[in-house]
């Protein structure tokens, strides 16, 4: 396969991973944004998805203060917003439309028709747009895809660079949702396990789809070191670090074999699998939370450049 | 103006044989089963992805261009000439160049003016005196008819370098047999579908010298900005071949590499939908980022075949254009099959002297122009219009030509108001390798403006699929 097209396709994933991850912020927000506060009016959590998206500093310098709409303009709409849902999807099917040769018409056609239907959101007056409807509508169309994919790609190396865009971007996703969590929705060391401590796991766990399933698997209280496991270590949990790496090692072992040679890349990820395999929350929380994710986005980060390196360039071997 | 044109589904007032059975397909389609049908190919185009952007004209890169769901049907025998004439062009036309890169007879013959040939801008001295493998140099050529009777076919222009909207062809057919399956079990249509398989047979069969094995084929694209990238997937994609940019390529020891997930795999055949002049930029234009550095020298020692042949444009020049019934005698000892257009060259002081007092009668183009710029068609153009071209063609009388009116044909069209009469012409696409093929079939365009005869897509120009009916 042409080092471009594989590096494509590797983008397709991680563009549609990331406006699925984008719209569950602004739908977390929405729905802080309906209770009550403390005091008198509501509360807002907005700032903090800004600072969660990664998209704070752009936001300001565009908008100013955090209100509501102008946050929703930048998450969804915004071009300029690198991580917006509209930006993210017109990428994705931008990198497909490069390697339609290596798409299967379903992938295609759920992609191009995000697309598609993207645009008419854009023109449709903002009035007759629910937020809870764009964020729907995202989550759909990336399911579409992903089940395309799924259900018509053949099991070839081009499954395996979309499979490794999805796999890195979520594991990625899921380390800085969490990170952000720990230093700035909690604005001190103090509210640990306090009630606030406790309400911002449950936005977090929404965030990912997975505060009902958090519960069958763990019942009981909601605790740092309960969620930490969730998120990190159990292979049960669908966007857990420890299933996503799982699933990139896969992927690169996969590749290993198609094309008979073994990659720096490819042992990166094992080793990172192995280190989450054999680690206890308890490691975790000793090394400290913060200290532990920032270390893990950059082995992430490593993987990633490897993988560019030795496949989506060419320049390598 | 009162030209009678000639209408290819009714004559005389009776329904001409080939389109027997399309009157009562017409009849039973209401304005809004016809409008929901419409609307089913345009949602199925956009989905598909065939799209046409404009060049300079701004607006929606995704642009469809119209697709008329109303056929334009030829009958066996109509088509079985129309073949032998193309198949005949497409031979005389490689033979002329050939000729040229070599040792130039048809020029010491006399027929033809050395000038039009050795100082063309599409000469390429680069590659005088290579000849690539099987002699061939246009590997697809796009012959553009148009008809103005029963038996009357005249060739418009020939494109030897890369004609597009094969893709249009092929995704027309598809989609009528999707929406009206009964049209194809109540006429025989003769199949288009293996189009892909013969260009890649054709592609295959060019394999230069030094490949020993089973040749690997690319097509090379400038990239997903140019307007016709989508027919480039789309025709990666059927012949099973990898769709490559210049960057993807490079050259080493000899022969031309694409970068894999694998490493280096060496190519054979490059199926290039980029200029001449930006193939290599060592060689061409220096500041091309579209080509390849180094890609000539392979080409000239015969390391990897490239389709068209670099050069091939010096025989699709409108200059040039005029001499092809000579060439056709001089290369075939034949007469042509397919009849040209009487032309005037400007550049001739006999004919500016007629182009210049009948403008308001004569189509003029610009030698090099393509896609319907540059063109003035008289008798629908205003004073103005013309007096600009007078004072244009005045300046630079080389780069004109000019043409009769011609009274184009016209296929009953779906329009607003129902169905009317629209012009057409006509791009078969020929291939030449080992063999020459041609599909039975080729693109129909169709001037979707009441009187038009610009049928460009670029000037509100449609689509249609075009039938040839089995015996």
């Amino acid at each position: 396969m042409l080092s471009r097209t594989a590096d494509n396709l590797f983008w397709i994933a991680r563009y549609m991973e990331r406006a699925e991850t984008m719209a569950r912020l602004l739908e977390v927000g929405a729905r802080i944004a309906l209770l009550p506060s403390a005091g008198h009016g509501y509360r807002s959590e907005w700032d903090s998805l800004l600072q969660a998206s990664g998209t704070a500093a752009g936001f300001a310098k565009k908008y100013g203060d955090p209100v509501q709409r102008n946050i929703e303009s930048y998450l969804f709409f915004d071009h300029d917003n690198s991580s917006s849902v509209a930006y993210c999807i017109s990428r994705a099917r931008e990198n497909a439309r490069i390697v339609r040769t290596a798409l299967t018409t379903q992938v295609w056609d759920a992609l191009n028709t995000a697309f598609q239907e993207m645009r008419q959101l854009e023109r449709t007056p903002r009035s007759q747009l629910e937020l809870s409807r764009l964020t729907e509508w995202t989550m759909r169309h990336a399911a579409m895809v992903r089940g395309a994919i799924d259900a018509t790609l053949l099991r070839n190396d081009g499954w395996d660079f979309l499979g490794l865009g999805y796999k890195l971007e979520r594991a990625d996703n899921t380390s800085r949702l969490m990170d952000v969590k720990y230093y700035v929705l909690l604005p001190r060391a103090d509210y640990v396990g306090s009630g606030l401590d406790n309400y911002q796991w449950t936005t977090l766990l929404r965030a990912m789809s997975s505060h009902r399933a958090f519960h069958w698997a763990y019942g009981g209280d909601i605790t740092a070191g309960k969620i930490a496991h969730f998120l990190i270590l159990n292979p049960q949990c669908p966007r857990s670090l420890i299933t996503s790496i799982e699933g990139a090692t896969g992927h690169l072992d996969r590749l290993a074999k198609a094309y008979h040679t073994t990659t720096e890349a490819q042992s990166r990820s094992r080793a990172l699998l192995g280190e989450l395999s054999e680690m206890t929350v308890d490691d975790i929380f000793e090394e400290g939370l913060h200290e532990y994710l920032s270390r893990f986005i950059g082995d992430v980060g490593e993987v990633s450049q490897l993988v560019g390196d030795i496949y989506l360039s060419g320049i390598a071997r | 103006m009162a030209t009678e044109y000639f209408n290819e589904m009714y004559e005389g007032g009776a329904v001409r044989a080939p389109y027997a059975r399309l009157e009562d397909w017409m009849q039973s389609m209401p304005a809004e089963l016809r409008q929901m049908k419409q609307a089913e190919a345009e949602d199925l185009f956009r989905r598909i992805g065939i799209t046409f952007a404009v060049y300079g004209e701004g607006g929606d890169p995704d642009r469809l261009i119209p697709f008329d769901m109303f056929p334009r049907v030829f009958a066996q025998d109509e088509w079985r000439k129309l073949e032998r004439g193309i198949k005949q062009r497409a031979r005389a036309l490689n033979a002329f160049l050939v000729d040229v890169y070599g040792r130039g007879e048809i020029v010491k013959a006399g027929k033809i003016p050395s000038r039009l040939v050795y100082r063309n801008e599409a000469y390429e001295k680069a590659v005088s005196g290579f000849v690539p493998p099987r002699g061939v140099f246009s590997h697809i050529v796009g012959i553009d008819i148009v008809r103005t009777g029963p038996g009357d076919f005249f060739v418009l222009e020939d494109n030897c370098r890369t004609p597009s909207g094969v893709s249009y062809m092929l995704e027309n057919r598809e989609i009528m047999m999707r929406m009206f399956p009964a049209l194809f079990q109540n006429n025989r249509i003769e199949p288009v579908d293996n189009y892909s398989d013969l260009l890649r047979r054709t592609l295959a069969s060019v394999a230069p010298a030094k490949c020993d094995r089973d040749p690997t084929i690319v097509i090379l694209t400038p990239g997903h900005f140019n307007s016709a990238y989508y027919e480039h997937s789309f025709l990666a994609d059927l012949m099973g071949v990898e769709l490559v940019e210049g960057a993807d390529l490079f050259v080493e020891n000899g022969f031309v590499w694409m970068r894999t997930t694998e490493g280096p795999k060496k190519v054979d055949v490059i199926y290039r939908r980029i200029d001449d002049s930006y193939l290599d930029p060592l060689c061409f234009r220096p500041d091309s980022m579209l080509g390849v550095p180094g890609l000539m020298d392979v080409y000239r020692s015969g390391g990897v075949t490239i389709c068209s042949a670099p050069g091939a444009g010096v025989a699709d020049d409108k200059a040039v254009y005029t001499f092809v019934p000579d060439m056709v005698r001089f290369y075939l000892g034949e007469e042509p099959i397919l009849k040209n257009v009487p032309t005037w060259q400007c550049g001739k002081e006999d004919d500016l002297k007629y182009v210049q007092a009948n403008l308001k009668e004569l189509v003029v183009k610009e030698v090099h122009g393509s896609g319907g710029y540059g063109m003035l068609v008289g008798p629908k153009s205003t004073p103005e219009q013309i007096a600009y071209f007078a004072d244009r063609i005045a300046k630079d009388p080389d780069n004109y030509i000019a043409q009769p009116t011609l009274a184009l044909s016209t296929v009953p069209t779906f329009v607003e108001e129902g169905v009317a009469p629209r012009h057409v012409d006509l791009r078969p696409y020929c291939l030449v390798g080992e063999r020459i093929e041609l599909v039975p079939g080729g693109l129909t365009r169709v001037a979707l403006k009441d009187g038009s005869l610009v049928v460009n897509s670029s000037q509100g120009g449609g689509v249609k699929d075009t039938w040839v009916l089995a015996e």
